[in-house]
């Protein structure tokens, strides 16, 4: 137990010197925290936004719909069979009608899509509801991103021309029934979302989908005829895949600041150790041998980050918990990073991050404290007392 | 070795390499002392006593030739051997008090026997006894930088005696105080000296200190040039 004392009791005596490691190193801990915390949030919430607005509990694919090839929706439209159906009624999933169509908003012509739903639907977060709006033109829910890219607001009429199922063009106009601001881009631009009983005589396609969704938590995934499921693992992969490049610059700032700090405890070691020498001579004349020594020093540059640990929880632990429950504000370009997320991200602070940090911080400080106390294995006791550093 | 003698070296050589050449520090020496003797090694600087102490005390070993100190032959200890006998049975003494800063008197007299792990109790008991043995048990919560040089060398003293070690190595211990401090430093040494039977040998070219020598060792160039017996004058 004499080293830990002597340990605590040497960094207790440099006063400044190990509060100002200390403050640095604690900062550290935070910001490491904190960064990993909002990327976490980040990563939740793009997903929470996805799931709850487009994926819901996974989906059925008809066979030809591939949402990558624009030329494959001429064809990717089918029957529900008799498995699907039965869900549909119960209400534990919902088609979507998926075709291709052109707008001529303020006399342009603009390509969309023109996607069939149930406007009483309750398994994705959309406010279909509006499309309940009994008009002599079609009604149209559209996302905010479309609406400011086409100049259309709720109210305007906009003409819409599709083929059906035949192959043969039609037209109509559209009433813009609803504006949707929605976190998930991949349904809003470029769309127009009708009533899927309207689009179905428009394209002449009775009781035929393109995509079914199920609801949330559904475990359904019988094989189906014509039909491919598709789970959350797959339907979000792209999602995560975007977000696991874009961590990746997070990742390099995580380990910047880790190694800022450490760089402070190598330091103050090599500091400590140079400006100790004289010490380190006594304490060989007294009796300590060379590896009590390194112990000692070792210690007292670990000791460093326990103390930050503590300085972190007291100033940290609140800091984070307000952010972690009031968020953290997005500027206005946030659709450009490519997420689904809000004005406002909530970082995610779980205990394996914390303890995991502290644990990874301890560890690290530890091996760097001991580093450069390696020399002292090398110091002769007389050279030492002489203040030579061998 | 003989009963009584507490070091003996025999034909001791030391040697420094220094860029290409080689520098004799210490040139067949053989030296005894005796238990309770209060010797001094004196010359000029450069003359080797302090490399002698040091080896004496095995932070050094030597080139050549053999030195045994308590019946341990210096030169064949291992780094951790050589703690251990610092550590239980040698006291030093620096010029410069080498106290250790961040703690108070009281700390620094308790390191030592810290490092043996006596006993909190015994511990405090032989703390405040070795401070009073150097009338500082009234200083004993100050830290280095609140006391005078004087005050500093006694703490040392105390802490190089609080074992109660058979031997101690003093390298110039009065070179950076005042005559008045000289002198009470070294009559608090003759004091434990008569009173422990603690064997003291100094590296000093110091007269305040040669007066109260009962032997003095005088080295030039590496050698041994003169070794006397007194009875000092200080003393009586």
């Amino acid at each position: 137990m004499i080293i830990p004392k002597l340990a605590f009791k040497n960094i207790y005596g440099a006063g400044l010197r190990t509060w100002l490691n200390v403050i640095a190193l604690s900062f550290s801990f935070v910001a490491i925290i904190f960064l990993q915390g909002l990327y976490n949030g980040m990563n939740d919430q793009v997903e929470k936004a996805t799931v709850d607005a487009q994926y819901a509990g996974g989906q059925y694919w008809q066979n030809d719909y591939d949402p990558f090839d624009p030329l494959s929706l001429n064809d990717a439209h089918g029957k529900i069979t008799d498995k699907l159906q039965k869900l549909v009624a119960g209400k534990k999933a919902m088609p979507i009608l998926i075709r291709p169509a052109t707008i001529y908003p303020n006399g342009r012509f603009q390509n969309a899509l023109l996607k069939g739903i149930a406007p009483e639907q309750k398994i994705v977060s959309m406010p279909t509801s509006v499309l309940l709006t009994e008009t002599e033109s079609i009604p149209a829910l559209i996302g905010s991103r479309m609406a400011k890219s086409t100049g259309l607001k709720i109210g305007d009429d906009v003409i819409v021309r599709w083929r059906d199922a035949n192959g043969t063009f039609d037209a109509n106009e559209i009433k813009i029934a609803g504006v949707m601001k929605t976190d998930v881009s991949d349904i809003d631009n470029g769309q127009l979302w009708i009533p899927i009983e309207k689009m179905r005589a428009m394209m002449a396609m009775p009781d035929e989908a393109t995509i079914i969704v199920l609801e949330k938590g559904s475990r359904f995934n019988a094989k189906v005829d014509h039909w491919q499921h598709k789970d959350l693992e797959f339907l979000l992969q792209d999602v995560r895949a975007l977000f696991l490049t874009k961590s990746i610059g997070g990742s390099i700032f995580y380990i910047v600041l880790l190694l800022l700090a450490m760089l402070a405890i190598f330091d103050t070691q090599i500091l400590s150790i140079f400006r100790r020498r004289k010490e380190m001579g006594t304490l060989m004349a007294l009796g300590m041998t060379r590896s009590k020594i390194i112990q000692l020093f070792t210690l007292e540059g670990a000791m460093h980050a326990v103390l930050a640990a503590v300085l972190a929880a007291a100033y940290g632990l609140p800091l984070l918990i307000h952010v972690a429950a009031t968020g953290f504000g997005l500027p206005q370009a946030t659709d450009s990073f490519g997420y689904a997320m809000g004005n406002r991200i909530f970082p995610t602070f779980t205990a394996g991050l914390v303890m995991g940090t502290t644990l990874l911080v301890l560890v690290v400080t530890t091996i760097v404290s001991y580093l450069p106390t390696r020399r002292i294995a090398k110091l002769k006791p007389t050279d030492a007392l002489r203040g030579k550093l061998t | 070795m003989v009963d009584g003698n507490l070091i003996q070296t025999e034909n001791l050589v030391k040697i420094y390499p220094m860029g290409s050449s080689r520098i004799t520090a210490l040139n067949q020496i053989s030296l005894t002392f005796r238990t309770g003797e209060f010797a001094g090694l004196v010359g000029p600087s450069g003359s080797g006593k302090t490399t002698l102490l040091n080896i004496i005390g095995s932070l050094d070993s030597p080139t050549s030739g053999s030195v045994e100190v308590l019946g341990r032959k210096i030169e064949t200890l291992s780094h951790r051997e050589a703690a251990e006998l610092r550590n239980r049975s040698i006291g030093f003494i620096f010029q410069t008090f080498n106290l250790l800063p961040v703690y108070t008197a009281y700390e620094n007299v308790e390191f030592p026997l810290l490092l043996l792990r006596t006993p909190a109790a015994q511990r405090k008991k032989m703390v405040m006894e070795a401070l009073d043995w150097v009338g500082l048990a009234d200083r004993a919560d100050a830290k280095p930088a609140q006391l005078s040089g004087g005050q500093s060398q006694r703490v040392a003293i105390a802490r190089a005696i609080v074992k109660k070690p058979e031997l101690v190595l003093a390298d110039e211990p009065t070179a950076n105080l005042d005559a008045k401090n000289s002198h009470h430093i070294m009559k608090t040494m003759v004091h434990l000296n008569e009173n422990l039977e603690t064997t003291f040998i100094f590296a000093t070219h110091d007269e305040k200190v040669m007066r109260y020598l009962k032997r003095k060792i005088t080295l030039d160039d590496g050698r041994v040039e003169k070794d006397e017996i007194f009875e000092p004058e200080a003393r009586k």
